[in-house]
């Protein structure tokens, strides 16, 4: 019956001259939800997971791709990206990131996604099929996004809009944010404790005002004006959507986590990078990480060489669920190879893998569709000759919601006209 | 008595250190193929190098337990352990070098060590289109100034084109990162065209500088008196690079650059010895390979700038493809430890063989610096600079477990890790020795003192 019915599916969508009906057959499948599968088959039907296992079915229509010696993973997720929203870094007018302001909840990171950017081929030819897209600057920088790397407009690309809210905890002499020039400052301990106190209590009173406008609003009283800055607070203080905390140092990580708990809001950690003794509570309290970039140097010239390559494992150990994200664009594509160094550093092999796939689409609350190879999940998947956490490893086909993509880019193609010059 | 004490003080330094054998390793050697098998060293050096070797008497054991053996990366642009990099007010600035501003205390030494490194190019900055000149080091982690220059090695300089030489001559413009000079201390050259005449000026005055020592000499030969000419330390090091003395390594991007300072380098009859970045070299490789000039590229850097918009990964790979000595280096005290995987990538972009993908960071760059007579592969005569990594060196999950130079341990995981109980314990030690004199400072010195 299921059979029949299958096949009645497929005949349709034949017809309709959909192409993300197709059945890969004699792969190694490696679900990340459960153990990997050699020589089994892959059903996907109108682009969602339809059947896996050692005997498919599928009627004679349906298009069967040879599996035999390659390999099938969910396509992966980047947790943090500027994909789409900067072109080229030095030139200014092809960046949409950081906007000015200190409190922004009000703006979007994905309208700013530019569609036809030459990034995006380039990042999903390494496998990535979705990535979260930050705004920055200030303290509220504004929502992120998750976005498929595929579609005609942002909007076809949309995976989830409101992701989560993206905070800048405020930190003492900076190191704080999204941006990547962490370094030391040349301001005195004085100084910048000054404006990171000033910062704090802006950030409280924002909360505040936040909470008196909600209140104003359930209230309905006559005079009420609608604030877009406010209304996009709601559901932060909802808790419905999750905010994502940078916050890179103990002392940070503790402050914002106290702050958090405080203000009874979701949050997510981002840009960790020396959390000491804080480990253990945010397992108690169930706060994901999102780390990286971590294939960088030590932030103090005495921390173990290295202690950013061993940081994931730490997680791991006490419990802490996390994923890795690029913070980066020119970069995103070497998303897994954080995954790897973190194994060859203690990290097991099965959590590396989930960390660039169903982790992260459980921070972001879209595991029921995203993230694993799962009967029903869309078909977000990569076809490679290896591991994909091994640099030489090739992605050989690609799919987003069943549909193949290409995975030409820019780079490709300037090596296929180069490579041919007489 | 002198014999007898010259006797004495040989009888303390023998014996001579022990040989030690690298026993039971997946010898990576790079020029004579890969096999399981022993390396022998003796005072520094490779002696001998086989899948069966014979064991010296009282020779030191190192067990690669079926580990990888390579030769030492080689680095051929970084900025570490260097005190200042970039002297930008003038456009020529050959008179200054690393050797005055080397800091054997940089703690990326040891960073770089830890990740392979046994050999780094240290070069200026590019803010010049002559910049600098540049110091070969040996990462020898603990030693002085002296000891880790790498001796005996050919000097060079730094060359600059495109965006990063010509950005003192262009007006800032507001909110742009990066951006130049404000109006009113432009620095000249402002466009490529005023880069090609900087290098040409600098030139065409070496020559004239270096006839006039020419004719000095010859006439002093004739036993003339003559006074010579007034030195001047900013062509020297230019009339060097004439005479084949010192080698060029010369920053570029784009295409049409790289031509330039080839024809250039044509004119002067000089050669460029290595184009550095050179991320458009696979638009000119054919052009490269003419000119001689070797390329030390980046793996995958792109669109970080207007001049890096065409930049592909498989750049090393078609350069590598077309006659190009090619290397990848780092720039980077960061990268700089994971070249290996930086060189794992042209096996995917470009399909490189393992052996190709490990020469980027091996002999090739130990070619771009003349010194492939000394290191760059694993065989009988060149120094003993090793790495032992846990898992084949292109694997993105290989750690280095061991490394070697001159035949000595530098660098030991095992060592590093049962080390950071005791240097956490020393660090605790110290910060409570300062805690307790502090307030005695203070009574000395009055009220507390800022830094100046």
């Amino acid at each position: 019956m299921r059979a029949a019915l299958l096949f009645a599916l497929t005949a349709l969508t034949a017809f309709a001259g959909v192409d993300d009906t197709f059945l890969i057959r004699g792969a190694t499948v490696y679900p990340v939800s459960g153990p990997k599968m050699e020589n089994a088959s892959l059903l996907v039907v109108d682009g969602k997971i339809a059947e896996i296992g050692p005997k498919v079915t599928a009627g004679k229509t349906v298009k069967v791709i040879d599996g035999r010696g390659l390999h099938v993973y969910p396509g992966m997720i980047d947790s943090a990206t500027e994909a789409g929203m900067q072109e080229i870094t030095s030139v200014r007018e092809t960046a949409d990131i950081n906007e000015i302001g200190d409190f922004k909840p009000q703006l979007r990171a994905v309208i700013a996604v530019n569609p036809i950017s030459e990034h995006i081929p380039v990042i999903r030819a390494n496998g990535i099929t979705s990535v979260m897209v930050l705004p920055g600057g200030g303290i509220i920088a504004g929502q992120a996004g998750l976005i498929h790397l595929d579609g005609w407009t942002w909007e076809e690309m949309l995976i989830k809009r409101d992701a989560a809210m993206n905070l800048l905890f405020p930190s003492i002499g900076g190191g704080g944010g999204f941006s990547m020039s962490a370094g030391p400052t040349r301001v005195s301990f004085t100084e910048s404790k000054r404006t990171y106190d000033r910062r704090i209590k802006q950030l409280k009173d924002y909360f505040e005002s936040a909470r008196r406008y909600q209140k104003a609003k359930t209230a309905g009283g006559a005079g009420f004006k609608i604030d877009l800055a406010f209304e996009a607070m709601i559901p932060v203080l909802e808790g419905k959507m999750p905010l994502i905390v940078n916050a890179v140092r103990e002392r940070a990580i503790r402050e914002a986590v106290d702050w958090a708990t405080k203000e009874n809001v979701k949050i997510v950690l981002a840009g960790v990078r020396k959390p000491g003794n804080t480990l253990a509570d945010l397992k108690a309290k169930n706060i994901p990480v999102i780390l990286g970039p971590t294939l960088t140097l030590p932030m103090e010239e005495d921390d173990p060489y290295d202690s950013p390559f061993t940081l994931p494992n730490e997680l791991y150990k006490a419990g802490v669920k996390f994923a890795f994200g690029s913070f980066e664009n020119q970069f995103s594509r070497n998303l897994p190879y954080q995954a790897g160094t973190a194994v060859g550093f203690g990290l097991p092999y099965e959590e590396a893998l989930k960390s660039v796939t169903l982790n992260p689409a459980q921070i972001w609350g879209v595991d029921a569709t995203l993230g694993s190879i799962d009967k029903g999940k869309w078909a977000d998947l990569m076809i490679t000759n290896g591991d994909p956490l091994e640099v030489r490893t090739e992605v050989k086909r690609l799919y987003v919601k069943g549909k193949e993509v290409d995975i030409d880019s820019r780079h490709t193609k300037l090596y296929k006209k180069y490579l041919a010059r007489p | 008595m002198k014999t007898a004490f010259l006797f004495l003080l040989g009888a303390l330094c023998l014996p001579a250190a022990p040989p030690i054998v690298i026993q039971n390793a997946n010898v990576l050697t790079i020029t004579k193929g890969s096999f399981k098998g022993s390396v022998v060293i003796q005072d520094g050096k490779i002696i001998a190098v086989g899948e069966k070797v014979d064991i010296p008497a009282g020779a030191q054991i190192i067990d690669a337990g079926g580990q990888y053996l390579m030769p030492g990366i080689i680095d051929a642009h970084s900025h570490i352990a260097a005190d200042s990099i970039n002297e930008g007010a003038v456009s020529v600035s050959s008179m200054v070098g690393i050797e005055d501003v080397l800091n054997p205390e940089d703690i990326a030494i040891q960073r770089a060590l830890a990740g392979g490194v046994t050999t780094a190019n240290i070069l200026h900055g590019s803010a010049n289109s002559i910049g600098g000149k540049c110091m070969v080091i040996k990462t020898r982690w603990g030693k002085d100034t002296a000891g880790i220059q790498f001796e005996g090695a050919k000097p060079g300089i730094k060359f600059a084109l495109g965006e990063n030489p010509k950005r003192q001559g262009m007006p800032t413009t507001t909110g742009r990162r990066g951006g130049g000079a404000d109006t009113a201390n432009l620095r000249y050259p402002g466009t490529r065209m005023g880069v090609e005449d900087v290098i040409r000026q600098a030139f065409t005055e070496a020559k004239q500088y270096q006839a006039e020592w020419k004719e000095y000499e010859a006439k002093k030969a004739r036993g003339q008196i003559v006074i010579p000419p007034r030195r001047d330390l900013k062509l020297e090091p230019l009339v060097e690079v004439l005479e084949g003395k010192r080698l060029v390594h010369a920053h570029c991007y784009r295409a049409d650059e790289i031509l330039m300072l080839l024809r250039v380098a044509d004119d002067f009859g000089f050669k460029i010895k290595t184009l550095q970045h050179v991320l458009e070299g696979y638009k000119v490789a054919k052009e490269i390979a003419a000119h001689g000039a070797g390329a030390s590229t980046f793996s995958d850097w792109w669109a970080y700038k207007v001049e890096a918009f065409d930049a592909i990964p498989y750049n090393a790979a078609i350069m590598h493809k077309k006659g190009v000595l090619v290397s990848l280096n780092s720039d980077s005290a960061e990268l700089m430890r994971r070249l290996n995987t930086e060189a794992g990538k042209t096996v995917k972009y470009g399909g490189l063989t393992e052996t190709e993908a490990l020469a980027l960071i091996t002999i090739n760059p130990a070619k771009q610096l003349d010194l492939d007579h000394r290191i760059g592969s694993i065989e009988a005569g060149k120094d003993a600079d090793l790495v032992i990594y846990d898992k084949h060196p292109l694997s993105s999950f290989a750690k280095v477990q061991k490394v070697l130079i001159d035949g000595q341990v530098y660098f030991d995981r095992d060592k590093d890790i049962s080390d950071r109980n005791q240097m956490e314990t020393k660090k605790k030690q110290l910060l409570e020795k300062e805690k307790q004199q502090a307030p005695q400072q203070k009574k000395q010195g009055g009220a507390a003192r800022r830094p100046v």
